[in-house]
Parts: C-alpha cells; sequence; structure tokens
C-alpha cells in the first residue's frame, strides 16, 4: 500500500492510495462546488449540471459516453452536495487508462440544447420522485430553516421553477466560474500505475485554465425553533432536528462522530435502547453533518404519528439526561469497538478508499491513512467525548416535523 | 483470481460451506434457518418475522441488552431478517471475531429465552416494520405486483398486518420456534479470512447437539394475475409490471440473465436509453430477475410524473414486446464484460460473498464457482439468448400501478386473470 500524491501546472491534484494486491480500482473528479456556491436565481444549477456531464462532450454524444462506461464494465455514478460534486468510476484494473481519458473528457461538457432540453425533464422527475418518498422535503427544510440566510441552507436539487429557468448559458457561466483544475482533485484506489496515471491526466487534463474560484466559509449563524410540515396522505411521522456541529476540519469532529455513534447508531445506542428496541419509532438516529466553516448534527425519529408528541419528549429528555449526567467509559469502549471494526470493513473496499481520499481533499485536511484514522478513533477519550457535549448542545436545535400531525408541539 | 469454496454437512442436517478470502482481514456469516414466512399460518402472517425479532430478545445466557452487547464488544455489524424460504442471520466483522460471534449465534438458534416481558416490545418492533411500508410508494406497487404474480403465499410479505401480529401470542411464538427452527437444510455460509478446518470443527461442537426435525408442510395459494390500480395522490404515477422469468437453478437461467441485462443492465441499456435518456421520462427505471425455488419472475419498474405516466408505460412495453426480436451482438459484449466485473467487484466483500454462497446453496444445493460462472458467460451468445427470447417473448403482463389516476393498456398486453 503506497499513498502517491501529484499537483499539475494547472492546480489538478492527484492523490492516490496504490495497492499492487487488489483487485480493482476506483477513481474519482472531486470537484468543491455544490448548492452553497450557487444564487437563487440558478438553484439546483450544480446538480443538473452532475447530470450534463455525463451527456457529452465535443468529442463524444451522451450515448457514446454510457456505452463507454458499460463496454468497460465500470461501476459508475456521480453526487452533489452541499459543498461538493464527485464523478466516480470503479473498474477493472486493466481499464485504467480508458477510464482516465473518459472521466477527464466529460469533465469539460458541451452543455448541447437538445440533451439539456431532454434531462431537465429527468431532473424535474428526480425532483418529483423526492417529493414522494419520506421525509417529503423535511431534510431541505431542516437545512434551511437551521441554516438560514447562510448559503449552506440551500437545496442541492432546487425547485421545478428554478430548474426550468436554467439555461445552457447560466450552467456554463456557474461551470466557468467554478470547474478550475486548482478547484478539483483526482483521487484514486486500489491497484493503480500511478506514474501512468499522472501522465495521462497530465495529457488530459494539463491543458485546462486555472483560475480561482471563491467561496465563503464564514461560521453560520444557526437557528433554533421548531417547525411543523402538514402532510396529510404519509402514514408516518417525521423529525428531523438539527444541532450544532464542528466543521471538516476542527479536531473536536472525531470525538463528535463517536459521540454521534453512542446515542445515534442504528444498534445499542442511546437512541437505540429508547426508541428501536422498544418498537417506539421505526427509525432512530444522529449522524454529522461537517462542512468547510460550519457543521450540525442531525438527529431523526420516524414514528407513528400517534407517538410523535410523547416521543418529541423522549428525545428532549434523553438530550438533557446525557447533558446532565454524561456519557460511560463502557459506552465508549463499545462504540470506539464498533468503530474500528467499521473502518475495517470499509477499507477493504477501493471504491470506499477512493471516496475517503477524496473526502479528506474535499475539507483541505491532510492525508490520513487507514491506520492513523483507526488510530485517531481508538484515542479518543471521555473527557473529549463530554468537552464535544458542552461545545454543541443538542437541546439547542431546530425541528422539523413532517406528517399527518397538525397540532406537535415543542416539548416543554 | 483463485476461488475456492469448501463444504461439510453435519449429522444433524446443517450445512457449512465456506470462501476463504485470505486477502481480507475481516470475516462474514450469513446463515439460513428454514424458517421462512411461508410457513406463516394466515391468521398469524408475520410470525416469522415476529420470532426472528424475538430469539434476539435473550437467548442462553444473556439477556436482550446483553446481546446485544455481546454483538457490539465483539464489532459485529449484524442483520437479520425473515423472508419467503428462509429466516436469515448475518453479520461481518473482523476476522477474529468470526467463532465468537457464531458461539453467539448458536444460542440465538437454539436456546432462545423468550422472555415474556420483551413481547410486547418485539411486537411494536413488528408493527413499526408493517408501518415503514406504507410510505415507500414504489414498494408498495412492487409488493402488490410480487402477491398477484406468485399468489398470496408465495408472493407474500414477511411482515403481515397489523391485525394478524396483534393477535400472536407468546405461546404461537414457541409453537412456531419449535416446529419450524431446525438444523435439517440450515445453511451456515462463511467467507473472509478463514481456515476452514477450524471452522467446521467449531460449529460442528456448537450445533452438534441439536435434533434434526420433520419437514413442516408447505401451503400453496394461487395467483390472480392481471392489473391493478391502487389510487393514491401522489406526484408521480408508479408502475411495476411483472412477467415469468426462469429460477435460478435453471439450465436457461443465465440465458434470460443476459436478456435482461440487455434491457436494464447498464447505463446503455434498452429501457435506461429509450425511457430516460431518449424521452426523459423518468429518473428511475430497471428490469430485474427474481427468483424463487422453482420459478421466475422478470420485474420491472418506473416511477414518473402523473401526465407522463402514460407514455413511460407504453414505451416500457414496447420495449419489453421488442425483445422478442432479439439482441445485438455489441450489446452482448457489453453485457459480458459488466457481468465479470461486477463478479471481481464482488470478491471485495466477505459480506457479499457469504450471502451469495448462501444462496447458491440454497437454490443449487452447491455453489456456483467464479470459474463456472464465467464459463456460463463465455458461452451465451446472440444466437442462444435470442433462440430463447423468441421462445419465451415477454408477454402476458401483470401490471400494478399507484398514482391518482389508472392508466390504459391493451387487452391483450395483460395476463389473463384466474378465477
Amino acid at each position: 500500500m503506497k499513498y502517491r500524491q501529484h499537483r499539475l501546472n494547472n492546480g489538478l491534484n492527484i492523490l492516490a492510495e496504490c495497492n499492487p494486491q487488489a483487485y480493482t480500482s476506483a477513481f474519482g473528479f472531486f470537484v468543491r462546488t455544490g448548492a452553497r456556491d450557487e444564487t437563487s436565481e440558478i438553484s439546483g444549477v450544480s446538480h443538473f449540471l452532475e447530470h450534463m456531464v455525463f451527456k457529452g462532450t465535443p468529442n463524444r454524444s451522451a450515448a457514446q459516453v454510457n456505452l463507454e462506461l458499460d463496454e468497460m464494465g465500470s461501476s459508475s455514478n456521480a453526487r452533489t452536495g452541499e459543498e461538493s460534486t464527485i464523478y466516480h468510476a470503479a473498474v477493472l484494473p486493466e481499464f485504467q487508462g480508458q477510464i482516465v481519458e473518459l472521466l477527464s473528457d466529460i469533465m469539460r461538457p458541451s452543455l448541447r440544447i437538445d440533451d439539456f432540453e431532454t434531462e431537465k425533464q429527468v431532473i424535474i422527475e428526480e425532483i418529483k420522485m423526492y417529493d414522494d418518498q419520506p421525509p417529503y422535503g423535511g431534510y431541505e427544510r431542516v437545512m434551511s430553516e437551521f441554516f438560514g440566510k447562510h448559503p449552506l441552507g440551500q437545496s442541492v436539487l432546487g425547485t421545478v421553477d428554478s430548474v426550468s429557468g436554467l439555461t445552457p448559458e447560466s450552467m456554463m457561466s456557474y461551470f466557468e466560474e467554478r470547474y478550475s483544475p486548482s478547484n478539483i482533485c483526482f483521487a484514486g484506489a486500489g491497484k493503480i500505475d500511478f506514474d501512468q496515471l499522472v501522465e495521462d491526466l497530465d495529457k488530459h487534463c494539463g491543458q485546462w485554465t486555472p483560475f480561482s474560484p471563491g467561496r465563503s466559509t464564514q461560521a453560520a449563524d444557526y437557528r433554533t425553533g421548531f417547525v411543523s410540515m402538514h402532510k396529510p396522505n404519509s402514514h408516518q411521522q417525521y423529525i428531523l432536528q438539527m444541532a450544532a456541529g464542528p466543521s471538516s476540519t476542527q479536531e473536536i469532529r472525531f470525538a463528535t462522530a463517536v459521540l454521534c455513534s453512542i446515542i445515534g447508531d442504528d444498534s445499542g445506542s442511546r437512541l437505540y435502547w429508547e426508541f428501536l428496541d422498544s418498537g417506539l419509532a421505526e427509525s432512530a438516529g444522529m449522524g454529522g453533518y461537517d462542512y468547510q466553516g460550519s457543521g450540525a448534527i442531525m438527529s431523526f425519529i420516524c414514528c407513528s404519528p400517534d407517538q410523535a408528541q410523547e416521543n418529541l419528549g423522549r428525545l428532549a429528555k434523553l438530550q438533557q439526561n446525557i447533558r446532565n449526567e454524561g456519557i460511560t467509559q463502557k459506552e465508549l469502549d463499545l462504540a470506539k469497538r464498533k468503530i474500528a471494526s467499521h473502518i475495517v470493513l470499509a477499507s477493504e473496499r477501493t471504491n470506499s478508499r477512493m471516496f475517503s481520499i477524496g473526502a479528506q481533499w474535499l475539507s483541505e485536511e491532510s492525508f490520513k491513512t487507514v491506520a492513523e484514522i483507526a488510530a485517531i478513533y481508538e484515542s479518543v477519550t471521555l473527557d473529549q467525548i463530554h468537552e464535544a457535549l458542552e461545545t454543541f448542545p443538542l437541546d439547542q436545535n431546530m425541528t422539523v416535523t413532517v406528517g399527518p400531525c397538525e397540532d406537535l408541539v415543542a416539548p416543554q | 483470481m483463485e476461488q475456492q469454496i469448501f463444504h461439510h454437512t453435519y449429522e444433524n442436517g446443517i450445512t457449512l460451506v465456506a470462501q476463504p478470502m485470505p486477502w481480507l482481514e475481516s470475516a462474514a456469516f450469513s446463515i439460513a434457518v428454514p424458517a421462512g414466512c411461508q410457513y406463516d399460518a394466515l391468521p398469524q402472517r408475520g410470525i416469522a418475522n415476529f420470532v426472528c425479532e424475538m430469539v434476539q430478545r435473550g437467548c442462553g445466557e444473556l439477556n436482550s441488552r446483553e446481546f446485544i452487547e455481546a454483538l457490539e464488544s465483539l464489532g459485529v455489524d449484524y442483520s437479520s431478517s425473515a423472508s419467503l424460504y428462509n429466516t436469515n442471520f448475518g453479520g461481518a466483522m473482523q476476522a477474529a471475531q468470526l467463532h465468537d460471534a457464531l458461539r453467539v449465534y448458536a444460542d440465538v438458534l437454539q436456546r432462545p429465552s423468550f422472555p415474556e416481558d420483551q413481547l410486547e416490545d418485539g411486537r411494536s418492533v413488528c408493527f413499526q416494520e408493517i408501518a415503514a411500508l406504507k410510505d415507500d410508494l414504489a414498494q408498495r406497487a412492487l409488493q402488490k405486483l410480487r402477491t398477484n404474480f406468485y399468489g398470496s403465499i408465495e408472493g407474500r410479505n414477511c411482515e403481515g398486518t397489523h391485525e394478524t401480529v396483534q393477535s400472536i401470542t407468546l405461546s404461537d411464538i414457541r409453537n412456531f420456534y419449535d416446529q419450524h427452527y431446525r438444523p435439517n437444510g440450515l445453511i451456515i455460509a462463511c467467507a473472509g479470512k478463514l481456515d476452514f478446518d477450524l471452522l467446521q470443527t467449531h460449529v460442528g461442537e456448537l450445533f452438534q447437539d441439536w435434533q434434526s426435525k420433520p419437514d413442516p408442510f408447505v401451503p400453496t395459494a394461487p395467483s390472480t394475475h392481471g392489473a391493478e390500480h391502487i389510487e393514491h395522490e401522489s406526484e408521480q404515477t408508479h408502475i411495476a409490471i411483472a412477467y415469468p422469468g426462469v429460477p435460478y437453478s435453471h439450465e436457461d437461467y443465465y440465458l434470460n440473465r443476459g436478456a435482461i441485462g440487455v434491457l436494464s443492465g447498464g447505463m446503455s441499456s434498452r429501457l435506461f436509453t429509450e425511457v430516460r435518456e431518449k424521452r426523459g421520462l423518468c429518473y428511475t427505471v430497471f428490469a430485474s430477475c427474481h427468483t424463487l425455488k422453482d420459478k421466475g419472475a422478470v420485474l420491472c419498474y418506473s416511477g414518473t410524473t402523473n401526465e407522463r405516466a402514460q407514455e413511460t408505460l407504453d414505451v416500457i412495453i414496447e420495449e419489453l414486446q421488442k425483445m422478442a426480436l432479439g439482441i445485438k451482438e455489441d450489446e452482448l459484449r457489453r453485457l459480458k464484460v459488466q457481468i465479470k466485473s461486477g463478479m471481481v467487484m464482488q470478491q471485495e466483500s466477505c459480506r457479499g460473498r457469504a450471502g451469495s454462497i448462501a444462496g447458491d446453496w440454497f437454490h443449487l444445493g452447491r455453489v456456483r464457482t467464479l470459474d463456472e460462472v464465467n464459463e456460463k458467460i463465455n458461452q451465451l451468445t446472440v444466437e442462444s439468448i435470442n433462440e430463447y427470447l423468441a421462445a419465451n417473448p415477454p408477454q402476458s403482463f401483470d401490471i400494478v400501478t399507484l398514482g391518482p389516476q389508472p392508466l390504459e393498456f391493451e387487452a391483450n398486453e395483460i395476463s389473463a386473470t384466474q378465477a
């Protein structure tokens, strides 16, 4: 296992974990751009652009891109979030050269008008699909309520109106403001010929013109409150709650992640024993959302409408108890054991290693190996856990509930 | 890539089947207990699932909480579920803990204590699982489709209904356990960094005292083919379509699998191209092979806004019918690479392998090795697939739609409703 790194003259970063024993290779372009970099007029453009990247270049039609991805037997996809857009593919090692060329090419898309209008319909279908799926816009709502006017409160998908209003020209000008090679990292993991990789990327991407995309990473001014969204034809009630959390570079994020596991893992956690073992809820959990400059801890519960008000009270009481009485050493030890095991299992998949490397670059961290990450989690102390609890009080939160209940109130 | 599969069947009928994956640091198990929801009596639908919940609420020396803590202290990422034929327990962990994890499950399977004070909590969890299905509109359409296609037993969901689960008593649960949890026909599949000889001895010691039991009677129920609409005020209309396929054990399985791969295997597949890429009708569209032990189906799904649902359905039906005309050489070439590449990628996950060798053993009584599957894939030709498609053209569709308005179709497209 060897970690390799190179920077092209135009600023494109190349990072890879090369493992000659691996059976596959995974690659991805990680672009530091997402919903937080949009204005309201172009809301949803990052995600729409992610789709358009697969729609062809001056060298390839949309159909050709799909054909070639399949011809390599690649497992490929893309995703867009609040602050990143990722294009990735896993292949057998023999396809390294071909997949790198293809991924590089599609990163300079044509945005042809016919493809643009057809794909716009797909995006609108995607928005409608999520409208039918729990928690029915609850996530977007809790983000926008919690972050307020801060850019992290902006929706990734956008709305039918905002997406309908987008044009190839507005998308291209967004592209030209964001897709600078200096704002992009190419990450790889698995059986990789690194020297060849650098040579190929230099050939395919070396001529991309660099510029300096900005991004405000000012800390958000989090808001608290209680919002009820009425969704009469939902069977279950959904509760989403956001409290302040660490940003993606704060050292305390590791202790906070362990804390989230202790309180909200899907097995053996405080929420598990309170809500899941007892059957008081269909699902319950807690997890961290860390971004540049800001972060959140989100708790969620899905339960039957008639239990929702009591469950809100139980959640508040549980948070209060944790704040008053803290966490036990035994809980910490079990959580660490579990995390260590998850790290080993995840590290065996080249795809997940590639994501880990790319994600570390996105948050401007220095690279950490699997062993280093495992050691950090192993070293978390009870004092650090309690410091995280003090720093990020869970009871100061924004709560959004969605479902058939009309009269839910914040617990006293 | 070398692949070795070992197996051993003990005197009481348990089969241990394992694949050493020495390149990993982890190991996983997948246990299939022949106690699936096909055995649920009609008034007690959901009981296999309820028993699955209850055996994990106290076993051997462990109470409910100690059981979870035992797994957590071993770092086991565990899961359980009831399915039609089996109740499944699975776990993945660091390799050194595999033997200890299996020791915990030896208690789950042989020595559940069924504490009375856990019954109502367990029942509530089952109620939650029933409720969870109701907000998943795609699953609701597909579930109804499976019930129509396979009939009310083979096409059932394991969760049962609120009423049936409400009526189940602790003694019903004990009885179901006593009759159905048995070593004969039970499969323990393991994959990862393991030593088969040591594992065989260990599993033998853990389960050797368990006596085999007679196999219970399996009831059957007829299908109710045809078209059905479920009215729901939703943004999209959810379209689910089924037609006859072949089971995993059938000699034509890979011919059908190949055809469905062309239809829906990748980004250049026919459904993705025609429905999504060319017309922008949907975000999700797929077709997949579904298998029972002795029969199979092809299941298709798409979700699309209500105004465009009719066109989506029409295009899907047209593409399905067009399959009878055959596939092309370049489509098969791409498909072969995809299948092979997918098989190699599966070798990175002991969890995936444990599940898949358990499935192979259940359906075939043996495990298809990579080499064997490779050979079957290599043998696929355009001619052989097209011959299969000409003899078995996609037709007689069962259709379930869920949305505000029913859709229209030609009568001859629909499977005849059976009395």
